[in-house]
């Protein structure tokens, strides 16, 4: 609009919008993913806001062992639409409070475990002298005993964690770092190969030669082209980490055992699967449902985030 | 196109004893057996306003000598001044600070953007990292370079993918233009495109460098094209600059038997004259640049290789006023039989071309 007259101007010229609008337009066409995006939303608006309106004590056993005898492995009912568990709980109320736990560990879990893994990559593929260091310490990571090593963490740092910040919040975080210190190899390694890769490409060699300094490099040019594998084990970490922590659950390292998790459910209710099978399924749809439907959300985003694969 | 060449005579870059070699490493402790000399030792000074054109086969160094000279690599060797600023140990911080003057057009059109950014993204990212221009006023030189450079405003919001290989190198034109530099190095703009689009592109760095003054170290393998658009012609081979001369002449009267036998490898459109000439088949290949030959670097392949080549690496010496070669032929002679040498060669050889 320098020198042109203004009747010239195209009626189309528009200033460059913000690319997330193109990001979401894209999204929007993925069917898989918006369905994703709605499960999503249900779920956490169902174990956010699901307790204020269904207000049984999730943990709420009857003081009166008569009426709790009477109310045990109940099946779906008006009082207890989910039914009851083997101590008289309402399993609704449960699934509810649980998901809250179960999600919020594995969002923040994945979270942890990808921030390392992007960052140990990241600097491994583009600072040649750090590759050989961070390479050998993911390798040291990978060759250690998972479940071993999260058994002797949560016995190590259990006490004293839960003294200081409370026994809940405690073992939120311990839990948390532990899962994610655990799993962040496989995406820094993903990532790590990306990047020595992308950073021989000619653009980031243009970066360079405009004088683009190291750390907006990896920004502006390394990440976003990272971006697809980083989604990727994104996705699957919300499912790992979820599934990780009912394993410790169900080994009973987790949370204490009247804290409801998902995993916790499930472990509860294994012992009488043939008796009540509702009580095994119903958790295991709700882990099933939510690592699904992330999976979706993160496969919509991850072809929207391509704008060669966008506006098709 | 010849008042170019004369418009300016102070030189804007000079190189001198530019080395680059690339250590190779082996074993277990990684230990340094060896170089690959990509670029060996080469001196040249490109005037302000000219064209220098670069050529040389594949592998040659000429990519390497261009990204050295802009300091994409650190040089092993040598000295690098542009606008009278030494650059081959300039620290990053002074480095970042010179970037506006010298820039460069790559390659692969396709490459060299970010597949990730628009156009408006791709051509401001220069003015995001070396000027503080508002969001409006950013935009207004990011249409004013789109202008420049042939491109429709109402791409500015698109990406790379969509556009066809010619509209991505005026991408990758407009974004070396974007801090007004005065030395810019074209790496091979037109190899990837098909010919119809390569003159295009060329006319425009034609029209540009009319427009703007600017400076060109124009990297090629096509010799029509370089004969089309470089005031001063550098021939290398093999790490070195065997023969640097003015256009025309070199065209005419090449005097190092590498240029000879490059020049004749140009296919020419006349086809009596094309099947009466004598072409210079060179046997053999390219030495590897990790192991060059003892001597002249093409004396394992030269027609008419001496017992001197084998030993003694030819000088690069300035034969006439403003032509330099690298070759024994002409030494221990002066300059006028260096002239007859080279006209024997022309018209035993060079016919028609």
């Amino acid at each position: 609009m320098t020198d042109m007259p203004a009747s010239k101007v195209d009626a189309a010229l528009k200033p460059p919008r913000n690319q997330w609008w193109d990001v979401w337009d894209q999204f929007k066409t993925h069917k898989g993913a918006l369905v994703g995006l709605i499960i999503f939303s249900l779920i956490l608006f169902g174990v956010t806001l699901g307790p204020f309106l269904w207000r049984i004590d999730p943990t709420y056993v009857d003081p009166n062992p008569v009426n709790m005898l009477k109310l045990r492995n109940q099946g779906p009912s008006f009082a207890h639409p989910f039914g009851t568990d083997q101590l008289g709980r309402d399993l609704l109320a449960r699934l509810m409070a649980g998901g809250k736990v179960s999600i919020a560990v594995g969002m923040t879990a994945m979270l942890l475990s990808l921030l390392l893994g992007t960052l140990i990559g990241v600097l491994a593929g583009f600072f040649r002298r750090l590759d050989g260091i961070l390479m050998s310490m993911t390798d040291l990571f990978l060759s250690l005993p998972l479940l071993p090593l999260l058994l002797l963490m949560v016995t190590l740092f259990r006490e004293p964690l839960s003294q200081r910040f409370g026994t809940e919040a405690g073992i939120f975080m311990l839990i948390v770092v532990a899962i994610g210190v655990t799993s962040w190899m496989q995406t820094a390694r993903i990532v790590r190969g990306e990047v020595l890769a992308l950073k021989e490409r000619e653009y980031v060699l243009a970066a360079r030669s405009i004088g683009t300094p190291a750390r907006r490099m990896v920004l502006r040019h390394i990440l976003p082209n990272v971006m697809s594998p980083i989604m990727v084990s994104a996705t699957l970490g919300i499912a790992n980490a979820i599934i990780t922590e009912s394993a410790l659950s169900f080994l009973g390292l987790g949370f204490p055992p009247d804290f409801p998790t998902w995993g916790r459910i499930l472990f509860d209710a294994v012992d009488q699967m043939q008796l009540y099978p509702l009580r095994v399924i119903l958790p295991g749809v709700a882990i099933s449902l939510t690592v699904l439907s992330v999976n979706y959300i993160g496969d919509g985003l991850r072809d929207a985030l391509d704008p060669r694969i966008r506006g098709r | 196109m010849l008042d170019r060449a004369e418009r300016g005579h102070r030189k804007l870059v000079e190189i001198k004893g530019l080395k680059m070699y690339f250590p190779i490493t082996a074993g277990i402790f990684r230990s340094k057996v060896g170089d690959v000399k990509a670029v060996d030792d080469v001196s040249f000074d490109i005037y302000e306003g000219e064209t220098l054109g670069l050529v040389g086969e594949s592998g040659c160094g000429k990519s390497t000598c261009g990204r050295v000279i802009l300091r994409l690599y650190d040089p092993t060797d040598g000295s690098i001044r542009i606008d009278g600023v030494e650059l081959s140990d300039a620290d990053s911080g002074t480095l970042r600070k010179l970037r506006p003057t010298m820039q460069m057009v790559f390659q692969d059109p396709q490459a060299s953007l970010n597949p990730r950014m628009t156009v408006a993204a791709i051509i401001g990212e220069p003015l995001d990292e070396h000027s503080r221009l508002s969001k409006a006023e950013k935009l207004d030189r990011i249409y004013e370079l789109m202008d420049a450079v042939g491109l429709n405003r109402n791409f500015a919001n698109r990406y790379p993918h969509e556009f066809s290989g010619g509209q991505r190198q005026r991408i990758g034109i407009a974004r070396a233009l974007a801090l007004n530099p005065k030395f810019i190095v074209c790496d091979e703009p037109i190899a990837a495109l098909d010919v119809s689009i390569q003159a295009q592109v060329v006319n425009l760095l034609e029209d540009l460098q009319d427009r703007l003054g600017l400076t060109y170290l124009f990297i090629s393998h096509d010799l029509s094209m370089v004969r089309h658009i470089a005031d001063r012609v550098a021939v290398m081979y093999l790490g070195r600059i065997v023969e640097l001369a003015p256009r025309d002449a070199l065209y005419d009267r090449p005097m190092h038997p590498y240029t000879q036998a490059l020049l004749s490898a140009v296919p020419e459109p006349d086809p009596e004259i094309e099947t009466e000439r004598k072409r210079i088949i060179l046997t053999g290949d390219v030495p590897s640049p990790a192991n060059p030959p003892k001597g002249c670097n093409f004396c394992t392949r030269c027609p008419k290789v001496m017992e001197i080549c084998h030993n003694v690496n030819p000088p690069f010496r300035e034969l006439e006023p403003g032509r330099f070669a690298a070759c024994h032929l002409y030494e221990d002679t002066d300059t006028t039989a260096g002239k007859t040498a080279a006209q024997e060669e022309l018209t035993s050889i060079q016919q028609g071309v």
